[in-house]
C-alpha cells in the first residue's frame, strides 16, 4: 500500500528528471522536507559529536575535583556552567556524559533489536509448537512493568555498565519480538510468499528476501521510539545507584549525586536532566518523523 | 462471550507461573550467597550452614521453587533478613502507598490527557493540534524524576507552598485524606503524572482523529445530529481503546514508581525495593517485585475483559 501511494507522489509531473522509485528514497525526501525533524536530528547529533569528541570539545577536565569551587553558581567566568559538589566543572561533565547517556540509549535497544527480531521472526515464520514456545515465554517477560524489571535484574545482578545493558536489552526483547512475530505472521500467508515456496524458493530465502525487507520498517519504527526509554530508564538506573558507577560522568548519575545540593545550587542540580530531556524529546521526536515518513503503523 | 472470558482467565495461570518463576530465578542469579549481608564477618561453617538450612538455602532449586510457591499461594512471603518481619507486613502498606500515588497520578493524567487528546483530535492538522502533540511528546520525554526535583525546587524551596519529601509531617506514614496529608502527596503525584498524560493524550488525539474520519460520522451529521451527539458516538468508539491505555498506566505507574518514590522519600513499594536492593534483603525484593508483577498480570486481565466487553470484535480474534 505504501509504495503505491509513494509511486503516485513520484509519478506526478514536476518537470524534472524522474526521481527513483525506491522507498527509500521517498522516505528520504519526506524526512527532508520535516523541519522538526532536522532540528531534532541536528541537536542530537550536536549531542553526539560534543560527546565522542569530548576530549577535545570540553573545556576542563570532567574529572578533576576542587574542593575550594565546590557548586559554583552558574555562569561563571571560568566554569561557564558551574561547578559540582566536588568542584568539578559540570559543562565538561554534561559533554562527557553525553558519551555513557546516548551509549546507553542506543546499544540496549540494538541488541535487543537484533535479538527480538530474530526470536519474532523464527516464532512467526515456524509457526506451531516452536512459535507456542517463544512467545509464551516472552508473554512472561512482558507481564512485568518495565521500569520494575530493569531495577529488579539491576538490583539483584548489582551497579555496573555490563549488568545495565543486560537488564534493558532484556526489557526491550519482548516488545519488539511481538512486533516482529505478528510481521512475520501475516507476511507468512501471503501469495507471494506461497509463490516463492512454489518457485523451490529456500525457507532461508524466503526471510531474507520477503519476512526481513517487510518486518524491517515495522521493527525500526518501534526500535526507534524505544531510545528516548532506555535513555530515561538507564539515567534512572544510575539516579538510583544501580547504573554505572562514580566517578563516572553520567547524567542520571550527576543527577543522583547532585539531588544533594538541590538547596544550595538547584540550578546546578537539574542541569542534568534538561540533558537528558533534550536528548530523549529529540529522539522521540525524530521517531515521530520517521514514522510518519515510513507510513508504517505500529 | 463466556468462553472468551474462561479462555482469557485460563491464560493468565501459566503467565503466573512464568512470572512466579522468574522471581524466584532472580535471588538465584545474584552474585554471592544471599545470607552474605547478614553474615557476621568470619562466622562459622556451622553457623553458615544451619542458617543454609533455616532459609531452605541448601535443599535442592526444584525443591525450593515448590517450597517457596506453596508458601507464597497461602500468603507466606518468608522472612524479611533485615528486619526479621514477616515480608508480606512489609509489602502491604506499601502497596497501599503505592496504589494511592499511582492512582492519584492516573486521575491527574487521565484527565490532563484526555483534555489535550480530544483538543488535538477535534483540531487534527491544525496548529492547535501541533501545539498540544509537542506537549505529549515533551510529557513522555520528560525524566519524570528530574520533573520531581524541579517541582521541589519550585514549590518546595522556592515559594515554600507544599512539602519535598515524606508522606507526612514529622515522618509519619499514617494517611488521613485531608488536606495536611494530600498536600504530601501533590507533587510526587503530577510528576508521576507526566508520561501516563502523554501516552493517553496521544492515544486519545490518534483514536478520536481515527474514528472522526470514518463514513459513519458523516452519516450522522447527515442524519442532522447535533455536535454533542456525535461527540457521544466518537466516545463510545474510542472507549476501547483509550480504557486500555488507562488500565495498562495504572500498572506500569505501579512498578514504575520506584524513581519518584525515592526523590520525594515515599513510603510505597519503590520506596520498598529500594532499600531491599541496598541492603541485600532478597526475600522482600523478591516478593516486592512478585507482588506487583501479579498486579500488573491481573490488571492487565481486567483490562483485556473490560475492553472485550465494549468491544465484540476483540474477541473474534
Amino acid at each position: 500500500m505504501a509504495n503505491l501511494s509513494f509511486d503516485v507522489l513520484d509519478a506526478a509531473p514536476t518537470g524534472r528528471r524522474p526521481r527513483s522509485r525506491s522507498f527509500w528514497h521517498a522516505v528520504g525526501r519526506r524526512l527532508a522536507r520535516d523541519p522538526m525533524t532536522l532540528t531534532c536530528a541536528a541537536i542530537l547529533s550536536l549531542i553526539l559529536f560534543a560527546a565522542i569528541f569530548a576530549p577535545f570539545v570540553a573545556p576542563l577536565d570532567p574529572y578533576r575535583t576542587n574542593i575550594t569551587h565546590r557548586l559554583l553558581a552558574v555562569g561563571d567566568r571560568h566554569y561557564w556552567l558551574g561547578t559540582d559538589e566536588l568542584g568539578r566543572d559540570l559543562l565538561s561533565r554534561l559533554i562527557y556524559g553525553g558519551r555513557m547517556s546516548l551509549f546507553m540509549g542506543f546499544v540496549p535497544v540494538f541488541l535487543a533489536t537484533v535479538i527480538g527480531a530474530a526470536l519474532g521472526i523464527v516464532a512467526g515464520y515456524a509457526g506451531g509448537a516452536l512459535n507456542m514456545a517463544i512467545m509464551r515465554l516472552i508473554d512472561v517477560f512482558y507481564a512485568f512493568p518495565s521500569v520494575l524489571l530493569a531495577v529488579a535484574i539491576s538490583g539483584v545482578l548489582g551497579a555496573g555498565l555490563v549488568n545495565s545493558l543486560v537488564s534493558l536489552t532484556l526489557v526491550f526483547v519482548p516488545p519488539l519480538a511481538r512486533v516482529a512475530e505478528s510481521v512475520t505472521t501475516q507476511i507468512r500467508s501471503q501469495d507471494y510468499v506461497e509463490a516463492a515456496r512454489a518457485t523451490g524458493a529456500t525457507g532461508w530465502r524466503i526471510v531474507i528476501g520477503h519476512v526481513l525487507s517487510n518486518v524491517a520498517g515495522p521493527i525500526l519504527i518501534y526500535a526507534s521510539s524505544l531510545i528516548s526509554v532506555s535513555i530515561i530508564i538507564a539515567s534512572g538506573l544510575s539516579f538510583l545507584g544501580l547504573g554505572v558507577v562514580p566517578p563516572e560522568a553520567e547524567w542520571g548519575l550527576m543527577l543522583n549525586t547532585l539531588r544533594q545540593s538541590i538547596y544550595i545550587a538547584p540550578l546546578n542540580a537539574v542541569l542534568p536532566g534538561i540533558m537528558i530531556f533534550i536528548t530523549s524529546m529529540c529522539s522521540n521526536l525524530i521517531s515521530d518523523g520517521l514514522r510518519s515518513a515510513m507510513d508504517v503503523k505500529v | 462471550m463466556l468462553t472468551y472470558f474462561l479462555r482469557r482467565v485460563l491464560y493468565t495461570i501459566p503467565i503466573a507461573i512464568g512470572v512466579s518463576l522468574v522471581c524466584f530465578a532472580l535471588i538465584h542469579l545474584a552474585p554471592g550467597d544471599p545470607l552474605s549481608a547478614v553474615m557476621p564477618e568470619g562466622a562459622s561453617s556451622e553457623t553458615i550452614a544451619s542458617l543454609r538450612s533455616f532459609y531452605g538455602f541448601d535443599r535442592p532449586l526444584a525443591i525450593q521453587y515448590l517450597t517457596w510457591l506453596t508458601h507464597v499461594v497461602t500468603g507466606d512471603f518468608g522472612y524479611s533478613i533485615m528486619t526479621r518481619r514477616a515480608v508480606l507486613g512489609e509489602i502491604g502498606p506499601a502497596v497501599f502507598n503505592s496504589l494511592m500515588l499511582g492512582v492519584a497520578a492516573v486521575l491527574i493524567g487521565f484527565t490532563v490527557g484526555l483534555l489535550l487528546g480530544l483538543i488535538a483530535g477535534y483540531a487534527a492538522g491544525s496548529a492547535r493540534d501541533r501545539v498540544v502533540t509537542s506537549l505529549a511528546v515533551a510529557g513522555v520525554s520528560v525524566p519524570h524524576y528530574w520533573l520531581g526535583m524541579v517541582l521541589i525546587v519550585i514549590f518546595a524551596v522556592n515559594l515554600g507552598v507544599l512539602p519535598a519529601t515524606g508522606m507526612g509531617a514529622g515522618g509519619s506514614t499514617n494517611f488521613a485524606f485531608d488536606w495536611e496529608s494530600l498536600k504530601y502527596l501533590v507533587l510526587p503525584a503530577i510528576s508521576l503524572s507526566v508520561i501516563p498524560a502523554g501516552i493517553i493524550a496521544r492515544t486519545v488525539r490518534g483514536t478520536v482523529a481515527e474514528v472522526l474520519k470514518q463514513d459513519f460520522i458523516q452519516t450522522l451529521y447527515a442524519k442532522g445530529l447535533s455536535p454533542r451527539r456525535i461527540c457521544l458516538h466518537v466516545a463510545k468508539n474510542a472507549a476501547p481503546t483509550v480504557l486500555a491505555i488507562i488500565g495498562l498506566q495504572l500498572a506500569q505507574l505501579l512498578g514504575g514508581s520506584i524513581l519518584v518514590e525515592t526523590v520525594f522519600s515515599w513510603p510505597g513499594t519503590g520506596f520498598l525495593l529500594n532499600t531491599a536492593i541496598f541492603t541485600r534483603d532478597l526475600p522482600v525484593l523478591q516478593g516486592t517485585i512478585l507482588v506487583l508483577a501479579m498486579f500488573f498480570v491481573f490488571i492487565n486481565l481486567i483490562v483485556d475483559l473490560i475492553q472485550s466487553a465494549f468491544d465484540p470484535r476483540i474477541k473474534r480474534n
